[in-house]
This record gives structure tokens, sequence and C-alpha cells, in this order.
């Protein structure tokens, strides 16, 4: 019993950290990757190559004045930015990062619980994150912060089902909702899921942009038309939660692509945790890129995407591939 | 169903070709001057703070005429005339408010003595505004001039030996 509690303090511990170092080193990556996309430097002055930039960013944002308007919810305004940062970290509970090890007798699963419904708790807790925009959004008595929220709200209902429809397909060619037997499948290149399941994965793909607010999907925070959006009146570490819970979720979302369709932590030579964490970063990438690349869709766009576009082709995806399985 | 082809048209033939557009971009060189360590070089006739000139025996060349002053649009310099030992005019007092100036050069053009030149120095912040108004000192060459100290140890062992100097 003893046992099992150290352990798995311990490993919850080392994935808080690896968690959010990654958060801050991806703002780093973010900023150096956009900056040369644009012919320009990024962070160059903090340590060598900028490297120490994120800490600097932290040390700032943590003596930053923390200033609540007098016309908020305070209650509700206190606690938007922990509930849209705190589901973002669970998500990585379920995500396996290596196979079983021995270690002094004890044999441990590296995956911070092995959920037999890993997937189903993933997009349950996901879709808690936009939760704290709302309500953040709404507490903030603002204006730009109140669009924002219902922006956000109303981006989540036309996502979400092709969120959810878009992995229906992987489950169903695998037949398990646990995300450890779901690597397991995956052990070798040819049989990663995305050979199996392409579409599925584009529409993943498309769909947990827009679940993380990130560009091209990103009006709930809009700088040019709304501000910040829902966290226009926050400021100091309220403000440093959000910011982290943005890209917790993104580091999120890359993990479980990589893990539901690129074979999470297999890979040659180079040890799991190495082959995961490149595999993120590589999704990273790509958002970035993305940001970089496609300007931001206007509201009734997205919803016609969302609605017209994803959710039919989900459908059929999802129609096809039980077709097949049942074949 | 139109527009979910449409869009599928869009994902497989136009977004590629974005991706590839920003892509390329990643390999440039940053266009970027990292300033307060590579500086770009200023043209010859950039026009930067004030120094006052003197002759080689060390005196100023400043004759305290009030040329400058009068030619200056900005109404930034103001001097006041004494006497020197040898019964020379020379400036008391020549102060030059950098806040007002507008680095035209007219003060230069307007110098019957040669005495203020515009260098090629454009860094003076400061953080108030009394240290903008620079006076005499301020702006005076030191004298000697202060060359590289391998020129200096050149013209010392010249002395020392009695070797000619060809440039002068």
């Amino acid at each position: 019993m003893l046992e099992a509690v150290i352990i798995s303090s311990a490993k919850i511990l080392l994935l808080v950290v690896a968690v959010l170092t990654g958060c801050a080193y991806s703002t780093y990556m973010e900023r150096k990757v956009v900056a040369r996309l644009q012919h320009r430097m990024g962070p160059t002055y903090a340590g060598p190559y900028g490297l120490l930039q994120p800490l600097a960013d932290a040390v700032k944002l943590i003596f930053k004045e923390d200033i609540v308007p007098s016309r908020v919810e305070r209650v509700i305004f206190a606690l938007a930015p922990v509930i849209s940062f705190v589901p973002a970290l669970l998500t990585f509970v379920v995500v396996p990062f290596g196979p079983e090890i021995e270690l002094f007798g004890h044999t441990i699963q590296m995956v911070g619980t092995d959920l037999n419904i890993g997937i189903l708790f993933v997009f349950a807790v996901t879709s808690l994150g936009v939760y704290g925009i709302v309500l953040a959004g709404w507490s903030s008595g603002s204006k730009y912060s109140l669009m924002g929220g219902i922006r956000s709200s109303a981006q989540m209902i036309s996502y979400e089902i092709g969120y959810g429809l878009s992995i229906i397909g992987v489950i169903l060619v695998a037949n398990t909702l646990s995300l450890r037997e779901l690597v397991d499948q995956q052990a070798s290149f040819g049989s990663w899921m995305i050979w199996r399941q392409p579409v599925g994965f584009l529409l993943y793909l498309t769909c947990a942009i827009a679940e993380t607010n990130r560009a091209p999907f990103d009006m709930p925070e809009a700088e040019s038309e709304l501000v910040g959006g829902y966290h226009t009146e926050y400021s100091s570490m309220r403000f440093a939660m959000f910011f982290m819970g943005e890209y917790a979720n993104m580091l999120a979302v890359s993990a479980i692509g990589a893990t539901l369709f690129f074979g999470g932590w297999h890979g040659p030579i180079l040890p799991p945790v190495v082959w995961l964490v490149l595999k993120v970063v590589a999704f990273m990438f790509f958002f970035i890129w993305l940001r970089a690349t496609f300007p931001r869709f206007r509201y009734d766009q997205l919803m016609n995407f969302g609605w017209k576009v994803l959710f039919p082709l989900a459908l059929l995806n999802t129609m096809v591939t039980a077709a097949l399985v049942m074949l | 169903m139109k527009e979910l082809l449409k869009t599928i048209g869009h994902v497989v033939f136009k977004m590629p070709v974005g991706f590839v557009v920003t892509i390329k971009h990643l390999f440039k060189k940053p266009v970027t001057r990292d300033y307060p360590k590579h500086k770009m070089p200023m043209s010859p006739r950039y026009r930067g703070r004030h120094y006052l000139e003197r002759y080689d025996d060390g005196t100023e060349r400043c004759v305290c005429c009030g040329l400058c002053a009068a030619a200056c649009p900005a109404d930034a310099i103001y001097m006041e005339p004494e006497e020197s030992d040898k019964g020379e005019r020379r400036a008391q007092l020549y102060e030059i408010n950098l806040l007002r100036c507008i680095f035209c050069g007219f003060c230069e053009e307007a110098c019957p003595e040669e005495a203020i030149f515009l260098g090629q120095e454009y860094e003076f912040s400061d953080d108030n505004r009394n240290s903008f108004l620079w006076t005499k000192e301020d702006m005076l060459v030191p004298h000697p001039r202060q060359d590289n100290p391998f020129k200096r140890i050149i013209r010392r062992v010249r002395k020392v030996y009695g070797i000619p100097d060809k440039t002068k």
C-alpha cells in the first residue's frame, strides 16, 4: 500500500515537473520558431541563445501586480485560471511514456495511471478546460472578456463533436480504450494508427487546434479584435496560469496525438521517453508553423467549418471504418 | 456537400502551398541587427554629438563669436565670453541643450574658426533632463588627442629614438 503511494507520488511529481518545464520551454520554442519564420531572431539575451528566457518571464510575472478589477465576480474570477490549467495537467496522467520497468524489485508501469477508459478520460478532462475560459470571460465584467468567453463556448460546441468522433475510428480499429494497449498495438512503424486512420488523424489535428485555441482558431483570444479575449482583465500569476494552461493543453493534445496515431513511445535506438518527447515536439512545431502560416478564421466561417465540414466528415469516417471493421 | 468538397479541395491543394511558403523562410537568415552588440556602420556625413575642436597646442578654437548660436534654428546654444591669460577671447560658458538640438549641422557651417563639429556618436540617452545640457567640458576634444594605445607607443618610440614622423 505504502509502496504504491510512494510510486504514484513519485510519478505524479515527475509528470508535473516535466509538464511545467515543457510549458515554459514550449513558449521559448514558439517565440524562437515564429521569429525565425518571420526573419527575426527571437529571445537572445537571457542566457546562451536566450535559453533562460522562460525563467526570466516567470520571475517577471510573479513580481507583477495582481490587479483585480472592482466589477468582477471575485470567487469565480479567482477560480477560472485554475479550472483552465488543472485539466490540462490531468491529461498527462494517462499518457504512457515507456514500457514496464523493474526497479528495486517492483514492476513499475511508465504511465501515471493505466485507466482502462483512458481516451474517455482524456476527452472528458480536456473539455473541462473550456469552462475556465467561459467562466473567466463571464466573471471579468468586461465586454472583451465576455465576447472571448462566448466565442470560446460557441467554438467548443462546434468542435467537441468532431473531436469526439474523430477518434471513434481509432477506437474501432484498436478495439480498446486504454492508451497503454493502444500504444502496444503500434509497436512497429508500419502499425502506426495514422496509416489506418489518415482522415481520422487530420480531423483530430484540426479539432485539437480548435480545442487548444490555437491560431487559426484563436478567436477567444483574438488580440486584434478583443484586446486579449477572456484574459483581458487578468494580470500577474493569474494570467500566467491561463498562459501555462494553454501551452499545457497544446502539449497534452500533442502527447495524445502522438499516442493515438504515431505509436507513442515506440521507436528505435533512443529511450522511449525521448521518442515521446520528439513526437510531441514535432506536433508543437507543426502548431507553431500553422500559426505563422494562416490568418484567423472569422466567427461564422468557424461555425460553418465545424458543422458543415468536420462533423459530416467525422461521421463518414466513423461509418466507413465501422463497415471495414465489420467486414 | 458542395461546401464539404470545396473545403477538402482547399485542404489538399491550397494549404500545402501556404505551408511551403512559410517553411522556406525558416531557412533564411534573420534580417535583424542585434543592435547594441552589432552596430550599423554610420555614414561619414552622419551628424551626431557635438565636438569642440582645439588647436594643436591645446588652446580652444572657439572664440565665442556667437555665430553658431545665431545660426541655430532650435535656439539650443548659449554662450558667455571671457578673456584668457594671453588676452584672447574665448568661451567662459558654452552650453548646448541636446534636447533642443535638431542636429541640423548649421552651427558647424556657421563657425568661422572650424571649432564645432558634429561627430558620429548618437547614443546619449539618460534618465534626467539636466544631463542633456552639455557644457564646454563635455564637448571639448581631449588634449592630447586620445589615439589607440598602439599609436601612442609608436609615438613614444619615435620620440626616444629620434625617428622622424613622415605623416606630419
